[in-house]
């Protein structure tokens, strides 16, 4: 049985370009056949993220509208041959896309794939409600700073009444990812704790990825964080994400804390 | 910057906390996602400003939400010119 998956957050620059790349990564690392569908019509960036911005001819749109057939605009990955990517188109905007066309190549996808993650874009506009439209579970990308708090709390509204499984009188299956995380700010005050945004937007948290410099250098080289670099602290935090998504019992690690200069100075010299 | 503003910038975590639980509980009610809690604070808010006048700095709301108990804590600073008044 496959399923839908949409990443999504409403405020752009939270990490969920990143995020659909590292899932769908860590999914198809586990062996589920994974398909990543850029719906960022207009600024295409996940072919960036996961290095085929080279590889592609066809994409989303022209699939859409008949111009070309679902298989002519699937990429697959070099490194992972159970990971695919449906680009976006760069050219074109978010009117291409209709309801129908969208539905449709969802329904041919399902035939081929485990897992259809889709990469909304930012924002409450028709990219972003056709990102939704068809998902059976989706993943908040939120970061512990007020006005992405405030745009998680919009999207999981819309996520509750604007999809069809809401229509249909369903319960949308919703997950919080809390991306560029700081455990020594949130320790000292400076930023919102885990507690604090899962007590607020009451949703399951399904994991914790840390502000790092692993995943730029992921991005940098266009590679998913979890094939560049597994042992990386945010590759561990979408490795873990992704086997709970797989429906396993994983417990969240709590986030070890970056020591500073200062800490650092003074731990060497208590051990000393 | 003063020795008590050194101590004070770096807690500003708890007031975004508390910002955005009013904020939001605002929010939702307008959607017409229900929040109990934040119809509630409506309606005491709007009866104590039928007696007394309510100065918005003045009054400090904190919604609390767990699985099994929610809480609504509002703490209203009242002048006592405006008691005597009253």
């Amino acid at each position: 049985m496959s399923k839908v998956m949409v990443v999504t957050s409403g405020k752009g620059g939270v990490g969920k370009t990143t995020s659909s790349a590292a899932l769908g990564a860590a999914l198809a690392q586990a062996g589920q056949n994974v398909v990543v569908v850029d719906f960022d019509v207009g600024l295409r960036n996940l072919d960036l993220v996961m290095g085929a911005e080279r590889r592609v001819v066809f994409d989303l749109v022209n699939v859409v509208q008949g111009d070309a057939k679902l298989p002519q605009a699937l990429i697959r990955d070099k490194r992972l041959e159970t990971l695919s990517l449906l680009p976006a188109s760069q050219t074109r905007d978010k009117d291409a896309l209709t309801e129908d066309g969208v539905g449709r190549v969802i329904d041919e996808l399902r035939e081929r794939f485990d897992w259809i993650i889709c990469d909304s874009p930012a924002g409450i506009e028709k990219g972003a409600t056709l990102a939704m439209r068809f998902a059976d579970v989706a993943v908040v990308v939120t970061n512990p700073e007020v006005s992405s708090v405030r745009d998680s709390d919009r999207i999981i509204g819309m996520l509750d009444s604007k999809t069809q499984r809401a229509e249909d009188g369903g319960r949308m299956e919703k997950h919080l990812l809390l991306t560029r995380y700081d455990a020594a700010r949130a320790a000292r005050g400076e930023m919102m704790k885990v507690e604090d945004v899962l007590e607020i937007l009451a949703i399951p948290l399904l994991g914790i990825v840390l502000e790092s410099p692993d995943v730029l250098t992921a991005s940098n080289l266009g590679s998913p964080v979890t094939l560049h670099n597994p042992a990386s602290p945010a590759a561990r935090a979408y490795a873990d994400a992704s086997r709970r998504l797989l429906g396993e019992e994983v417990v969240v690690r709590p986030p070890e804390e970056r020591r500073g200069f200062m800490s650092r100075l003074f731990g060497r010299r208590a051990a000393a | 910057m003063s020795i008590l503003g050194f101590f004070n910038r770096k807690r500003s975590a708890p007031v975004a906390r508390d910002r955005l639980q009013v904020l939001l509980a605002h929010e939702r009610a307008l959607s017409g996602r229900t929040d109990l809690a934040a119809v509630l604070r409506e309606e005491i808010l709007a009866v104590i400003a039928r007696h007394i006048p309510i100065d918005g700095d003045k009054v400090v709301v904190r919604l609390d939400r767990s699985d099994q108990v929610s809480t609504l804590e509002i703490d209203i600073e009242m002048p006592e010119d405006v008691l005597a008044a009253g």
